[in-house]
């Protein structure tokens, strides 16, 4: 079959034998890889909403991770089928574009192919079928936009903002005190936004996890936590007023990259080679003393005489900070990073208003603070928790958090949660499919089922009737022309999601939509797969 | 048509009931393990390493057998090191073994209720809910001494005698324990171990081990040096007594003749001689350096009649600086701004048959050494172990000084309390808190159990007992019946309940949120033919 022949009628071969390659055409092409990619969607469908449940997921080198993050599972599950990583890569894509939604993106993709399979049963072309798709998730972002409502906040009130990234948080495992790390994630957030560029660099907040203590002690510090301790064990553990030397050569004799020999033959070489050694560190210390430094941070290490000469002059000194801490301490403090000891000027120097060590547990578990810096703008928020795997989890969820809040500095539309925006578009989208002639009604009305799985998995997952709940919510939606209910997944007793505060950002969902509708697009066009057997 | 194969070859998924299943037999797996280590009456266990030589161990201590443990089980996994137990141990020294039993129980639980069709996030919700009440219910119930200190002192003894008590000290639990307090509280409140030192040397019985005030460093004195110094002036240093090699980057020695060599070697001797003078002009009589001294400088130290210990390690260092007051020097040109350690008398004693330095009379209180003896290297690594358990419960304490009564009361008055929020919750979720009393009512019958008590019985004894608020009743193990507490002197810290109570319910709660288990094919390890 992959047979061609040239001008002269001689055969010759495009594709190897079906012994070392396997080849899929045509609609077995398509239906093969649509059950790929709803068997993805399928792992991530529990995991979705609050009431969600967590996988463990064993690592090749044995270490256990237990999340409900749909990025982090994706990534960690080491998928071999090509369409289930186009799969992961949308979800990954959605982390890195938003940050939140992860889980939804997938399930939401998962959806559209199963409607697709469908379609394509009856016949239906696959591009039309993408057409259709697109019309149809141009109307739902439309609507969102027509749905959606500005959302009021300050810095003086950030009460909604808190709210928002509860929600976010509420899925997690740490929801126990979603209250106090929503709270963190947003004074963090805040300390580091520009708010009239509405720009956040999330960059500047630096999370930071410790295993001890419990999730309750995790706390935000206005600065910088470094996991290091003094280079010298009798250096002082608390400086205040601190001018900071940022240093990234070490304090040791200097090593040229060109290369070179010094000879020793004679004696009086021997001992004007040692003076030297001795000047070196003599010098580099009093260069730093001369400045007027209390306390130099270094990316390299110390001899063991220059620590001593450090510690003699009373200069406090910090070895091994690695490249991006040393990065944020110099944004925090407003100094330079200094490359070479003659370099050194008072101007180059970073302040902070209190340095302290704090040792944990029973263990010589020590970090350094660096606090009230001359520039507040670079935060740490500092996670305890039981156990490693606590700490991971709890990281991830903040960082949903976080870029919530960013996201709603960025753009502070909102839309309602719990599924009510997906029944919203579902509703408006079916309305609408109506006015489109032609075979692409049928996939649009197929994409307004799609966006209907969304709230069904959260029913499902909640342990309440997915159909009973969803058709009830929708004629709600629909009598009342009240976009905002969904679906009660905590049994509070309402489905106003506007009452309970359940709310997304609008680009988040607005996202969602567009890249599941284009990864299922790109998964619809293909209609050969050709795999070497064995590579 | 079904997908052949979604995931990578030999990785396996497991879903729903079924891994809900795995991770429950597996967690349960590991409680059920160290279980029977529970309480004074708690057998030990023998571990073989699959290291070289097949070293053995033979302890009770939780932390040590989890860690030693190889396990497959994913679930299990949550459960040992390096997570929760291991954490218990880090933070709080103690009750390892009782957070992994705490949460196999509550999985346990779990599984009878998740059998009964409770969705596992009703049964989260309830333990939550539980553990709070549980937490309030000792609070309230927690002493605190702290404005007594004979009270206080008498409190730490009583918790460091519960803590040894279920440990190969047991024997000599009242010397230990006074060993321990004694220790601890010589640090004034910092939980900072380091500078209590142990020294284990084996031979004699546990009975000779002791308590030293002074400063003891496992070092020989080096030949022909005094082996006895009053009024001590110390300096501390980590420098290089070897050869003082030139550390300026491409430097070597390159030579044309013999005469050379010997000049060369001249100058290196020299320059040796020059430091050694220098550290003498500190006006020191005892030179203590981390890094080796060579035959050379240690002959210039025994002439200048001064003593010189080389190779202590970096900790041994540290903490002789810690004690006598001294800094650590690398640099020797400035001799008068130097801090110079002191103490009052250095002499060689023996212990069993090594000889070892003892410094007396130092500055600094806080320090001291422990040394410990007993009849084999197996004896003795469990009595640091369970030493440490002791110093780590104790240090916490004296920061956090609310004590409770032991043998099963805490447990107790949290099952009643928790047994009563039951009644008050409406919903799915009362099952759930009901169960968490059931779980935590399985500690004393463990313990009980353990002792070869008649559990059901005495458990039962104790809860109608329980119902009076105001009753210190738990399982008195000697007589093997129901006592009081209070008057038994059986305590303990606060803290260790609370962080068992929380870690277990954290363990608990994360295994149960799991409803599949994906596992990656292992790495392939290459073969090095």
């Amino acid at each position: 079959m992959a047979l061609a022949f040239d001008e002269y009628g001689r055969p010759f071969i495009i594709i190897k034998e079906q012994g070392q390659k396997a080849r899929l055409r045509g609609l077995e092409a398509q239906k093969a890889n649509i059950s790929a990619g709803k068997a993805v969607a399928r792992i991530l469908r529990t995991s979705l909403g609050p009431k969600g449940m967590d996988k463990m997921l064993q690592s090749p080198d044995g270490d256990v991770v237990i999340t409900n993050d749909g990025a982090t599972i994706l990534e960690q599950m080491d998928v071999d089928n090509q369409i289930a990583k186009l799969m992961v890569e949308l979800s990954r894509s959605q982390d890195y574009e938003i940050g939140d939604g992860t889980t939804g993106v997938v399930v939401l993709a998962g959806a559209l192919l199963e409607q697709a399979e469908k379609l394509l049963e009856r016949g239906i072309h696959p591009i039309r079928i993408s057409e259709g798709y697109e019309m149809a998730s141009k109307l739902s972002v439309e609507h969102l936009e027509s749905i959606s409502q500005k959302f009021e906040f300050s810095v003086t009130n950030i009460e909604p903002l808190v709210q928002t990234c509860m929600t976010t948080l509420s899925s997690k495992i740490v929801n126990r005190c979603k209250r106090a790390l929503a709270e963190i994630a947003v004074k963090a957030v805040l300390a580091v936004a520009d708010l009239e560029r509405k720009d956040v660099n999330l960059e500047l907040i630096k999370v930071e996890g410790k295993v001890g203590g419990k999730l309750e002690d995790t706390e935000l510090i206005y600065g910088i936590l470094v996991d290091k301790d003094m280079s010298h064990p009798q250096m002082p553990k608390r400086i205040e007023d601190a001018n900071i030397a940022i240093l990234t050569c070490p304090f040791e004799p200097p090593k040229p990259k060109t290369k070179h020999k010094i000879d020793i033959d004679t004696v009086e070489k021997f001992q004007t080679l040692r003076q030297q050694e001795q000047n070196y560190f003599d010098d580099m210390v009093q260069k730093c003393k001369d400045v007027g430094a209390t306390l130099v941070i270094c990316q390299w290490g110390f001899d063991d005489e220059a620590n001593h000469l450090l510690m003699h002059r009373n200069l406090p000194a910090v070895r091994w900070v690695g490249g991006v801490e040393l990065e944020l301490i110099a944004i925090a403090t407003g100094g330079r990073i200094v490359p070479r000891f003659q370099e050194l000027t008072t101007e180059k120097l970073g302040k902070a208003g209190l340095v302290r060590e704090k040792s944990f547990g029973t263990t010589k578990d020590r970090m350094l603070y660096i606090e009230h810096c001359a520039n507040s703008r670079a935060v740490t928020i500092f996670i305890r928790g039981g156990n490693k795997m606590m700490i991971e989890e709890t990281k991830r969820s903040l960082h949903d958090a976080l870029c919530v809040a960013r996201n709603l500095i960025r753009n502070n539309s909102i839309v309602y949660g719990g599924g009510s925006a997906e029944i919203s578009c579902s509703i408006a989208v079916e309305a609408a499919a109506d006015r489109y002639p032609g075979v692409e009604q049928y996939a649009i009305r197929s994409f307004a089922e799609a966006l209907d799985s969304i709230p069904m998995a959260l029913a499902e997952n909640s342990g309440l009737p997915p159909i009973d709940t969803l058709t009830a919510v929708k004629s709600q939606q629909i009598k009342e022309s009240n976009p905002y209910c969904g679906i009660d997944c905590n049994d509070v007793g309402t489905n106003n999601m506007r009452e309970q505060n359940v709310f997304e950002t609008l680009i988040g969902k607005q996202q969602q939509i567009l890249l599941a509708t284009q990864v299922v697009k790109m998964i619809l066009k293909i209609d050969d797969v050709i795999t070497p057997a064995e590579y | 048509m079904t997908v052949e194969r979604l995931l990578k070859d030999e990785a396996t998924e497991e879903k729903g009931d079924r891994a809900r299943m795995a991770s429950f037999v597996g967690a349960m797996a590991i409680a059920d393990l160290v279980k029977t280590t529970l309480g004074p009456k708690g057998m030990d266990k023998i571990l073989q390493s699959t290291g070289r030589g097949h070293n053995v161990t033979v302890t009770n201590d939780g932390a040590t057998i989890l860690k030693s443990l190889h396990i497959d089980n994913p679930a299990a996994k949550v459960l040992i090191a390096p997570d929760i137990s291991k954490v218990q141990d880090d933070e709080v020294g103690d009750g390892t073994t009782s957070v992994v039993v705490l949460a196999g129980e509550l999985l346990r639980e779990a599984e009878k209720l998740v059998n009964k069709k409770i969705h596992p996030m009703t049964i989260i919700a309830g333990y939550r809910l539980a553990a709070e009440c549980a937490r309030n219910a000792l609070l309230q119930k927690a002493k605190d001494n702290k404005q007594d200190p004979d009270k206080f002192k008498s409190d730490l003894m009583k918790i460091a005698m519960t803590t040894l008590s279920s440990k190969i000290l047991s024997q000599d639990k009242e010397q230990f324990a006074k060993l321990a307090v004694d220790a601890v509280l010589r640090l004034n409140g910092s939980t900072n171990l380091e500078s209590i030192h142990i020294i284990k040397k084996a031979g004699g019985s546990l009975k000779d081990s002791f308590l030293d005030e002074g400063f003891i460093l496992d070092k020989k004195i080096g030949i022909g040096q005094p082996k006895h110094i009053e009024n001590a002036k110390i300096l501390v240093a980590n420098t290089a007594m070897d050869t003082d090699k030139v550390k300026i980057y491409g430097a070597r020695v390159r030579v044309d003749s013999m005469a050379k060599v010997a000049e060369i070697e001249g100058a290196e001797k020299e320059k040796m001689r020059e430091k050694v003078q220098k550290i003498i002009a500190h006006g020191v009589n005892c030179f203590v350096n981390r890094q080796l001294i060579y035959n050379f400088p240690e002959e210039l130290f025994a002439d200048a009649g001064i003593l010189a210990i080389e190779h202590a390690d970096f900790e041994g260092i540290e903490r002789l600086a810690l004690v006598t007051g001294g800094e650590i020097a690398s640099t020797f040109d400035n001799p008068e701004s130097v801090k110079l350690g002191h103490c009052k008398l250095i002499e060689e004693i023996m212990i069993g048959e090594d000889k070892l330095i003892h410094f007396s009379g130092v500055e600094m209180g806080q320090a001291c050494t422990i040394v410990l003896r007993g009849a084999s290297s197996h004896v003795l690594d469990e009595a640091e172990r369970s030493l440490h358990d002791a110093l780590c419960v104790l240090s916490q304490t004296v920061n956090d000084s609310r004590v409770l009564l032991g043998g099963g009361w805490p447990e107790m008055v949290m099952a009643k309390e928790v047994d009563d929020l039951a009644r008050k919750t409406p919903g799915k979720k009362s099952h759930a808190v009901e169960a968490f009393s059931h779980a935590l009512q399985a500690i004393p019958t463990i313990i009980a159990d353990n002792a070869g008590l008649d559990s059901a019985e005495l458990i039962s004894q104790l809860r109608a007992e329980h119902h009076n608020d105001t009753t210190n009743a738990g399982i008195d193990i000697i007589s093997g019946g129901v006592g009081d507490m209070e008057k038994l002197g059986i305590s303990e810290s606060f803290k260790v309940k609370q962080g068992v109570l929380l870690s277990a319910t954290e363990a608990a709660e994360m295994i149960l949120r799991v409803d599949e288990i994906i596992t990656c094919a292992p790495r392939k390890r290459e073969n090095r033919m």
